[in-house]
């Protein structure tokens, strides 16, 4: 029996090739990391540049693929939803390093 | 095969733990023999254990946060108690090692078990009915949270009787309770409680929040959604964004503890500070989350009972958004005293500050509506005038220790605990009882005892002052918090006063249950009973369903046209139950095992994790994930009441109304 409380008409769940697509995406994006990583092709700061690059990759992939970003109709709660977890993620990280840079200098502990 | 368990975990060698368990277990087994006697397994079980129906899971939620109230009171007055007697030489009766896990057990019981069970189950019964649904958007999810917090609960008592509490604090700070300094299983019990409860805390969150969003009445838009239903939201938000901070914090102590990692230790890289960061990230939103939805209950009850509409509904709404946001920007304010320079602290200060404004807006909200308004004074509202008082001074002593110079003084001295009851008892506790004098009418169809309830609030106001003001006093005259013992003769007199205190509140908690009893022994007389659905003239949908509402809560969805929807329909005789109207089956969802069974594995994982009983961990962490794999597969899950039952019990509520109007 179809019903309103067990059907979900008009999200997108995604199919099994989207969520194969983005497993093996992650999956690439992750053997990348470690063997950027590990095989100490870079210097320090290009090892840290090319790792911030493809962490983003990653979580834009992860939108995508996994949590469905900007595709049927519940886009709209799903991008209200996004953005106010990029805001309360960013308080949180900036907050984070703010406060705890800002201790280090005046405790003098760095 | 039992890891660190043995018999010599069980504190026979304490006392007072033994009377305790001997209490528990004599209760315990004449509760559970009377059950048996009366045979009424069958119907907890069916009714009450595996019901989906927000109505009962509010009942069980509130049933829960009373038995936290007897535990944490429990654990306040022994501590007032110890105060008053160690004193020059005397060790009073607790031994250090006792002590502390009794103030670790009393602020984390109090803040996870009886206010945040109390929220969620006024929650559950106030918000599906306030905005005109049948339920909530996921039924099983909001069973298996009762579940996860009733579990939790359990882990927390069983460590009473079986090995020991934390003794790190509420918040367990490392180093302390890192494994170096706290190698015993305490803080373990404290980790895995913490960790199930706040499972379903977040769905509690999320179950909420879709509600709110998905499943209001036609015609209800933002700004014609009842107050209460407002903070419910904005509290849902606050819980979704910050319990995964509270988690992650613990689970990253809980690495360094079983895994040997370092985040937080004092050597191998390790930081403390950080935990402090993270577990105030959580802790702030944490208070605004539990007094939000009190703020909620009483722009509800001062409105009900002034006879008017509550005063700037759209400030009220406003003030409480900008509280949410504005939340998750003053955690240092806990603080203050890390270490951090001027910069971080000035920014924090004032941020802090800034919050007083729009809880200032809300105060005089309520005052302009109290203002040449034809006030009853019934039991809420002593609840709500008291909250009134007592939630201002702590308020103004909160932003006295805003001021990071003054919080250098002040930083966890007893100022700051008077500061921090002084909020919580007079603006969440008073608010959420006086919720529960409002709304039991509804929930359970007779009203409470007035008399005892009025008792009640006497004993808890005049109670709280003689408890808290010496302890500001105290806090000036240099006193810290979690002290043992003491020989200043000076802070002596103040320590019996704030026992004295303690002792009105006891007596305030034993005339709430009192009044309890009282209304269920009376609940019969007719001037108890509440047969219109609307004993105090509510002004919102919950009031013009039937008390108790039938299961569907409304047979006809009703059409909201404007705010105070209720109201609106009496005044232009309009019959917001549409009695006598068409009828159609209503699709229901069904009672299930899922939750419950879930909740025991839970609690086995949990108890196995602390005594590191691998093998049986193994069992509870797969049984938590069978459970709830085979309940995803379940497609049985649903029923529809058909349209004649519909019908009758419907028409049997419209005789009722109309043998009440003709008498």
């Amino acid at each position: 029996m179809s019903n309103p409380n067990t059907s979900s008409s008009g999200e997108s769940h995604g199919s099994v090739s989207s969520y194969l697509i983005g497993f093996v995406l992650a999956v690439i994006l992750t053997v990348l990391s470690f063997g950027v990583v590990m095989s100490h092709s870079l210097a320090p700061t290009g090892t840290l540049a090319a790792l911030s690059v493809l962490a983003l990759v990653q979580v834009l992939v992860h939108l995508h693929y996994f949590l469905h970003m900007g595709s049927g109709s519940e886009a709209r709660w799903n991008n209200i939803a996004f953005v106010f977890t990029v805001a309360f993620v960013s308080i949180l990280i900036v907050g984070t390093v703010f406060i705890m840079a800002n201790t280090s200098i005046n405790m003098m502990s760095r | 095969m039992l890891g660190r368990l043995s018999l010599s975990a069980i504190p026979l060698d304490v006392p007072i733990l033994v009377g305790t368990f001997i209490g528990v277990l004599i209760v315990g087994v004449a509760v559970l023999g009377l059950i048996t006697y009366y045979g009424k397994w069958g119907y907890l079980w069916k009714e009450w254990f595996t019901s989906v129906d927000h109505k009962r899971l509010a009942v069980m939620y509130i049933v829960l946060a009373l038995v936290a109230l007897a535990r944490g009171f429990a654990d306040a007055i022994m501590m007032r108690t110890q105060l008053a007697l160690a004193y020059a030489g005397n060790p009073g009766y607790l031994p250090p090692h006792h002590y502390d896990q009794i103030f670790s057990a009393h602020g984390t019981i109090m803040i996870f078990f009886l206010a945040m069970a109390f929220m969620t189950g006024l929650f559950n019964f106030i918000v599906p009915l306030q905005i005109g649904a049948r339920d909530v958007a996921y039924p099983f999810l909001n069973n298996l949270s009762f579940w996860m917090t009733a579990v939790a609960f359990m882990l927390v008592n069983i460590s009473l009787f079986i090995g020991e509490f934390s003794q790190c604090g509420w918040l367990a700070y490392p180093p302390l309770s890192e494994m170096q300094f706290s190698p015993g299983v305490g803080v373990d019990y404290y980790i895995w409680a913490i960790q199930i409860s706040g499972v379903g805390t977040l769905l509690t969150g999320v179950n909420f929040f879709v509600t709110i969003v998905k499943m209001r009445a036609p015609g209800m838009t933002w700004l014609k959604m009842p107050v209460f239903t407002w903070t419910a939201f904005c509290s849902s938000i606050l819980i979704m964004a910050t319990f995964p901070v509270l988690t992650v914090a613990v689970a990253l102590l809980g690495l360094d503890r079983y895994f040997g990692m370092h985040f937080f230790t004092n050597d191998g890289g390790g930081n403390q500070m950080l935990y402090l960061n993270l577990i105030w990230a959580w802790g702030h939103p944490e208070v605004y989350i539990l007094v939000l939805p009190a703020f909620g209950v009483f722009s509800e009850v001062v409105p009900a009972f002034s006879g008017k509409p509550l005063f700037g509904y759209k400030t009220m709404v406003y003030a409480t958004c900008s509280i949410m946001v504005l939340s998750f920007l003053v955690w240092v304010h806990h603080f203050f005293t890390m270490g951090a320079g001027p910069d971080v602290n000035a920014f924090f200060g004032i941020a802090t500050m800034i919050i007083s404004i729009p809880t200032g807006v809300k105060l005089f909200n309520w005052l302009f509506t109290m203002y040449k308004g034809r006030i009853q004074y019934h039991a809420c509202m002593y609840w709500a005038v008291g909250f009134m008082v007592v939630f201002t001074i702590g308020g103004m002593t909160g932003v006295m220790m805003a001021i990071p110079g003054s919080d250098f003084v002040l930083h966890n001295s007893l100022f700051l605990i008077a500061h921090f009851h002084n909020v919580i008892i007079g603006g969440v506790y008073f608010g959420y009882v006086c919720g529960m004098n409002f709304w039991a009418p509804k929930v359970l169809g007779f009203k409470m005892n007035e008399a005892w309830g009025i008792r009640a609030f006497w004993f808890w106001l005049v109670g709280f002052f003689f408890a808290f003001m010496p302890l500001y006093v105290l806090g000036f005259e240099g006193m810290t918090r979690r002290i043992n013992h003491y020989d200043n003769p000076a802070w002596h007199p103040w320590m019996l006063i704030a026992e004295v205190g303690a002792v009105l509140i006891l007596f305030g908690v034993v005339c709430q249950l009192m009044q309890i009893f009282v209304s269920i022994r009376d609940c019969n007389k007719p001037e108890n009973r509440d047969f219109t659905g609307d004993p105090w003239n509510g002004r919102t949908l919950e009031w013009s369903t039937s008390s108790p509402p039938p299961v569907y809560n409304y047979a006809i969805v009703p059409h909201v046209s404007s705010l105070d929807a209720f109201t609106h329909d009496k005044e232009n005789g309009i019959d917001t139950r549409q009695a006598g109207a068409q009828y159609e089956a209503i699709h229901m969802p069904k009672n299930t095992a899922s939750g419950i069974s879930a909740g025991a594995f839970a609690l086995i994982f949990g108890f196995a994790a602390v005594w590191y009983i691998w093998w049986l961990a193994a069992i509870g962490l797969v049984g938590v994930i069978a459970t709830v794999i085979a309940r995803s597969a379940n497609k049985d899950i649903d029923y529809y009441i058909p349209a004649e039952e519909v019908a009758r019990i419907e028409n049997e509520h419209t005789r009722k109304l109309m043998a009440q109007a003709a008498e």
